[in-house]
């Protein structure tokens, strides 16, 4: 694993690790939704790979200490892409491999949605859409008040953009002008119900973030580098927050999942756990 | 003439004490910090004073995101925006993660007056406390407001506290000291038991006075904190006067008048009658006005007094 000792990782050098990292996420995904039988497999999958590059090739960490005082924090506003956090946390040391095939089970640390009060590195706890970013606002301002240099992100689905609350938020966070805030939208283009554009469009975001006074980069939400690197623009970008609208496919990495609404609430079945792991590449198991 | 103060003037005064003890808060409001008096707190302490804006909903977020950043969050607007508006993301920004989240509503039942039904809370209490996690206080008068709010700025985890508009008797002498969950016997009977919070403890006193002319004896007690509710005191009252009449500036409903029923249904049961609104909405007019409008006065505690005595 790669040291996370608050450090940034140079993503050239470190590009074919966290690909790889990535592709194990997803393999701990399928694994632990097969073993829960219920979750969210579309909307975590879109989400890996913005999680991986966050968490191994962005935000300052340390792997010892999940609650370092100077860490950056990250709050998962699509609270229903858990086990994609929960892959990332485990590969970071802070849950037990073990604890993964133990999602949505009683008194499992990882609950269906996150859980702040029962998981370690889970910042604030999420599920409700539309009320992430307004908790990472207020995280970022706490900690400018302190002084201190830790950056927050928030992830967000673009169907939770219909959120009116988010967009409370958008306006509060560049009145604030709140730089150590930054935002991603893993815009994977699919609700439960269809088409985002269909459902209620939320488009166009670009326009919409930036008339809301925010600084608006646009990414391929499967492009480690590109995230990264856009990961590091926003971080630079002193006036205010920065949005990262990360194209993304839902149920990325397995064709069986990939642009469907149907996989959003659905956990995989033992078959479509097996074509999916051989997919990802992964070596049967006997 | 008794000594008079708004609970939310004491709430602002109270802030801008605690903001100089203590560097950890900080104060959140909606647009409203005029009438919240939040202002007072705003004035001395800008960097750490946060108007939202009128977007309830996105103040109690950021009250939960200052919370996770060790910060100590007052957010304050009228009630019914606090615990309506905002009820959802209470539950799960706040409560549900057990936030150190201190939500101090001004405004709170039918004594708005003027601005109608619209802006009476007559369900906030029942509203915050079916949250798990949630305290639930109702000061009696300013200096028990100035109390409450040194005392959960030293608890952790999320409390909802009811102040009013209107200006209302002191009641209690500076050096009360108010404990989460403890009520007070604020007057000894053996006859009827008057349980009340906010400004119906003033109304109790008046009723218990017209009582004991009538030789009724009435005991008065001050439940301030809702939840978790003084069933000790309450039961022991009960136990001694055999019936209990509630008092609150709210539905009867899931507020006192539902804590209490709940709490002697489950472990002594006696008669017991609710004084508070009755499945309406709030209407414009003076507080004085609706107080008797929706039957919250002194003369209509006395008479509920009467009622529950003969069904023991």
């Amino acid at each position: 694993m790669a040291q996370v000792e608050s450090r940034m990782l140079d993503p050239r050098e470190e590009l074919p690790g966290l690909v790889e990292l990535a592709r194990q996420a997803r393999v701990d995904v399928l694994k632990m939704l097969n073993r829960a039988g219920s979750g969210h497999t579309g909307g975590s999958l879109s989400a890996v790979d913005i999680l991986v590059a966050l968490f191994f090739g962005h935000m300052r960490l340390k792997a010892d200490d999940p609650c370092w005082r100077m860490r950056d924090r990250f709050v998962l506003s699509k609270g229903h892409a858990a086990p994609a956090l929960y892959a990332v946390l485990a590969k970071l040391g802070y849950l037990r491999p073990d604890d993964l095939m133990t999602l949505r089970q009683v008194n499992s640390c990882l609950q269906g949605h996150p859980d702040a009060k029962m998981c370690t590195g889970v910042e604030c706890s999420t599920g409700s859409l539309g009320q992430g970013l307004g908790m990472a606002l207020g995280l970022a301002l706490g900690m400018r008040l302190d002084k201190l240099s830790s950056r927050v992100y928030a992830l967000l689905g673009d169907g939770e953009m219909q959120e009116g609350m988010v967009w409370e938020a958008a306006m509060a966070a560049a009145h604030y002008r709140a730089a150590n805030l930054t935002a991603i939208c893993d815009n994977n283009g699919l609700q439960i119900d269809g088409r985002v554009a269909e459902v209620m469009n939320v488009e166009p975001l670009g326009a919409k973030w930036r008339a809301f006074g925010w600084n608006a980069l646009e990414v391929d939400g499967h492009d480690m580098e590109a995230i990264v690197s856009a990961l590091q623009t926003a971080a630079a970008h002193e006036a205010g927050p920065s949005i990262i609208i990360a194209r993304t496919v839902k149920g990325k990495g397995v064709s069986l999942f990939e642009n469907r609404a149907s996989s959003h609430g659905v956990a995989p079945s033992d078959h479509e756990l097996k074509v999916a792991l051989r997919e990802l590449g992964e070596v049967p198991l006997g | 003439m008794a000594n008079e103060m708004a609970t939310r003037l004491a709430y602002g005064e109270a802030l801008v004490e605690l903001g100089r003890r203590d560097q950890r808060v900080v104060v959140l409001d909606a647009d409203l910090s005029g009438s919240t008096k939040t202002d007072l707190f705003a004035r001395e302490f800008p960097q750490r004073f946060f108007n939202m804006g009128v977007a309830e909903q996105n103040m109690m977020a950021v009250a939960a995101g200052l919370a996770h950043a060790g910060k100590l969050p007052f957010a304050s607007t009228f009630a019914i925006f606090a615990a309506g508006r905002a009820w959802e993301v209470v539950r799960q920004s706040i409560a549900y993660s057990a936030a150190n989240v201190k939500i101090v509503a001004s405004h709170g039942g039918v004594t708005v007056g003027p601005d109608g039904g619209s802006h009476q809370a007559i369900e906030d209490l029942a509203l915050m406390r079916v949250l798990p996690n949630m305290v639930v206080i109702v000061p009696a008068d300013g200096v028990e407001m100035k109390k409450v709010v040194e005392t959960v700025a030293q608890v952790q985890g999320p409390c909802y506290v009811r102040g009013g508009r209107i200006k209302s008797p002191v009641i209690f002498e500076e050096t009360y000291q108010f404990r989460i969950g403890k009520g007070v016997c604020l007057r000894q009977g053996k006859d009827v038991t008057l349980a009340a919070c906010g400004l119906m403890v003033h109304q109790a006193l008046a009723a218990a006075e017209w009582l004991a002319k009538e030789r009724i004896s009435a005991e008065v007690l001050n439940l301030s904190t809702i939840k978790p509710l003084d069933e000790d005191l309450l039961c022991q009252s009960a136990a001694k006067t055999g019936c209990v009449v509630t008092c609150e500036e709210h539905l009867v409903n899931g507020g006192l008048g539902g804590a209490c029923a709940e709490a002697l249904g489950e472990r002594l049961p006696v008669p017991l009658e609710r004084i508070g609104v009755r499945d309406t909405f709030g209407i414009s007019g003076r507080p004085d006005e609706l107080l008797e409008y929706f039957g919250l006065t002194p003369a209509d505690i006395a008479a509920a007094a009467v009622r529950v005595m003969s069904r023991k």
